[in-house]
């Protein structure tokens, strides 16, 4: 249930990023008192054991199928929730990059919707009252159980949100939540009890090693104002920037650049929106936008373009189609050769000074 | 058991690729990083029926894998594993949007073909070009250059420290594994219980080695700082790379370079 680079646009992705990367800062800054202590290299080594545990199958007793820890839940348990943040951010972030699961914009949707809901939801939420001050065996795999199912609901859900504003997939809301969730939901169940078989397993034979009973000394109750400020930052910077996007059609690259030469004229409030936006379109149009393809060639053979509005797209018009397959497919053969004859040069040359 | 090996030398493979020497190894980490940032914008930026505007893109694949000295074989590789979430999700839309919005002679095309082929070649395009950035950096030096362009130190820290006992950990249950595989001869896998005090096991030794570390770290002087590999050196080179590949961007993004060469193809046959 990563989130892959190829469904989601911009706006999404950007938001996303904005709300990880505050949670990350706020549990950085969190831990850091703690930090002094062995919290470092156990960080490390937990995020580590995760991944080498997920690729330990289990074989599930009725279905004849297996699964594996996704680890959100028990990386909460045994490190709390800011440090597990963290460790989640970096196990996602390795997967991006390593294994091209989900991808590097989309690591911001990643972490949100499997880090931001174990650690500061589920797990102060439901977790710790169902396990409450004294852990049983009983409450533990119940606690595990439900957390995981309930953590992985949620993350699947914000998984078909995010889809849904990307706008993308054709997938209508209804069908793909019936898809998700419960799917999400036997997945769930499996990780709740595997998690709930290693907690119990740790629980008898190291129970100091459970953050549970530290956790209890170190932070009383964790207050709700870190969930609310990551739900309100989300919610904003997708409105925001959904909005925006909505309105105009800039294409994330404009976006971009106008992010990074910084031009702060947009944060102007009296302007009002619109007159905001008309001038950022002026200011970008010194590139070669749209209009500048109009030329002579296009104008003889009579084709409307079609790049214009969003509602102008469907117009069938066989030359501009035509002409797409056409070039496409040279462009492609283009890219294949001028890699491979750059590759015969290295080589060539490579050869006579190794 | 095959999968932690299969799992380890992929991240191997990478990393031995970025031991290379190349002119695309040569330049600064940072501006790999930024242009491969620009390049994944520039790919969701595009409506989603688009196809062939996207190709131009595959372009800039090409000089890297080449330049770089990548194999082909190792990204085709990764996208087969790496593909199931995105396809999964794709290929619905052929089933939903049956607009037909783009006419190739006879054959009359769907919304939603169009927008099934744009999603896999976004796929292609994404993945390729965060791979490519990997295979030719590699993630310590990634890392370094994210903490120079201001990640918090905490994240880095933990970024790698997980990188560095990934390996360790995943011998020890590959080890594991294969002590429980030889002692259950009907094959029948890990079931629940096993499961649970193999990777509880697991978790103590992983818990213990992590106490040692830290200890070992202390021991030489770790006061709980990062220091990161000495600085960068930013050369001309990187600033024509970042300029060159952005005005490459955004000819490709708004040049509609793949319907004009159709054009003009169809015009010189014609």
């Amino acid at each position: 249930m990563h989130m892959a680079d190829a469904l989601i646009s911009p706006p999404v992705g950007g938001a996303m990023w904005a709300a990880s990367i505050a949670l990350a800062a706020y549990s950085a800054r969190k831990i850091e008192p703690e930090i002094a202590e062995r919290k470092i290299p156990l960080m490390g080594v937990v995020g580590a054991f995760v991944f080498a545990a997920q690729m330990i199958n289990v074989t599930i007793p009725v279905t004849g199928s297996s699964g594996h820890l996704g680890g959100g839940m028990i990386l909460t348990i045994l490190l709390g929730p800011h440090a597990a943040f963290l460790v989640m951010f970096s196990i996602l972030a390795v997967q991006a990059l390593f294994f091209a699961d989900g991808g590097l914009l989309a690591l911001g949707c990643n972490v949100f919707n499997l880090g931001f809901w174990p650690c500061f939801v589920v797990y102060p939420l439901v977790f710790k009252k169902i396990v409450g001050a004294s852990p049983t065996h009983r409450r533990l795999m119940t606690g595990s159980i439900v957390s995981g199912v309930l953590s992985l609901q949620l993350g699947a859900f914000c998984v078909v949100l995010q889809t849904l504003m990307s706008g993308i997939s054709e997938l209508p809301f209804g069908t793909f939540l019936l898809l998700m969730q419960p799917i999400h939901l036997a997945i769930g169940i499996i990780e709740g009890i595997v998690t709930a078989a290693l907690v119990s397993f740790v629980w008898h034979a190291r129970p100091e090693l459970l953050e549970l009973s530290a956790d209890r000394k170190l932070e009383p109750s964790m207050s709700l104002k870190p969930v609310l400020t990551a739900l309100a930052i989300a919610a904003l910077v997708t409105g925001v920037l959904l909005s925006w996007f909505a309105s105009t059609h800039p294409d994330g690259l404009e976006w971009a650049m106008f992010r990074i030469t910084g031009k702060e004229e947009l944060a102007a409030p009296e302007d009002g929106v619109h007159a905001t936006l008309a001038r950022f379109q002026e200011k970008t149009a010194f590139m070669p936008d749209y209009d500048f393809a109009e030329t002579s060639a296009i104008q003889e053979t009579g084709i409307e373009h079609s790049e214009e509005d969003a509602e102008s797209w469907p117009a069938v018009s066989a030359g501009t189609s035509v002409a797409g397959v056409v070039g496409g497919g040279i462009v492609l053969i283009l890219a294949v050769l001028i890699g491979m004859s750059l590759r015969l040069i290295q080589r060539r040359r490579g050869t006579v000074t190794p | 058991m095959t999968r932690i090996d299969t799992a380890i030398s992929d991240i191997d493979v990478l990393d031995r690729l970025a031991a290379g020497v190349s002119p695309i190894h040569r330049l600064d980490p940072r501006a790999k990083l930024i242009v491969t940032v620009l390049f994944l914008l520039t790919v969701v930026s595009y409506r989603k029926y688009e196809v062939a505007e996207l190709t131009p893109l595959f372009l800039y694949l090409a000089v890297l894998l080449a330049l770089g000295r990548v194999p082909v074989l190792v990204i085709a590789r990764y996208l087969l594993l790496a593909c199931p979430f995105a396809v999964l999700v794709a290929v619905f839309n052929p089933l939903i949007d049956r607009q037909i919005i783009a006419q190739l002679g006879p054959l009359a095309v769907s919304g939603g073909w169009m927008s099934f082929v744009s999603i896999l070649i976004r796929f292609v395009l994404t993945v390729s070009a965060v791979l490519l950035l990997l295979a030719c950096t590699g993630y310590v030096t990634v890392c370094a250059a994210l903490d120079k362009l201001g990640v918090p130190r905490l994240l880095i820290m933990q970024f790698l420290m997980l990188y560095r006992f990934i390996f360790i950990l995943a011998d020890e249950a590959s080890r594991m594994l294969r002590a429980h595989s030889l002692r259950s001869p009907d094959g029948r896998g890990t079931s629940l219980r096993v499961w649970g005090s193999l990777a509880g096991n697991l978790l103590l030794r992983a818990y213990d080695r992590g106490v040692r570390v830290h200890t070992a770290m202390l021991a030489r002087g770790f006061d709980g700082k990062f220091r990161p590999l000495p600085g960068f050196h930013w050369s001309i080179a990187d600033s024509l790379f970042v300029v060159g590949s952005s005005a490459f961007l955004i000819l490709v993004r708004h040049g509609q370079l793949a319907t004009r060469m159709g054009r003009w193809a169809l015009e010189l046959s014609a």
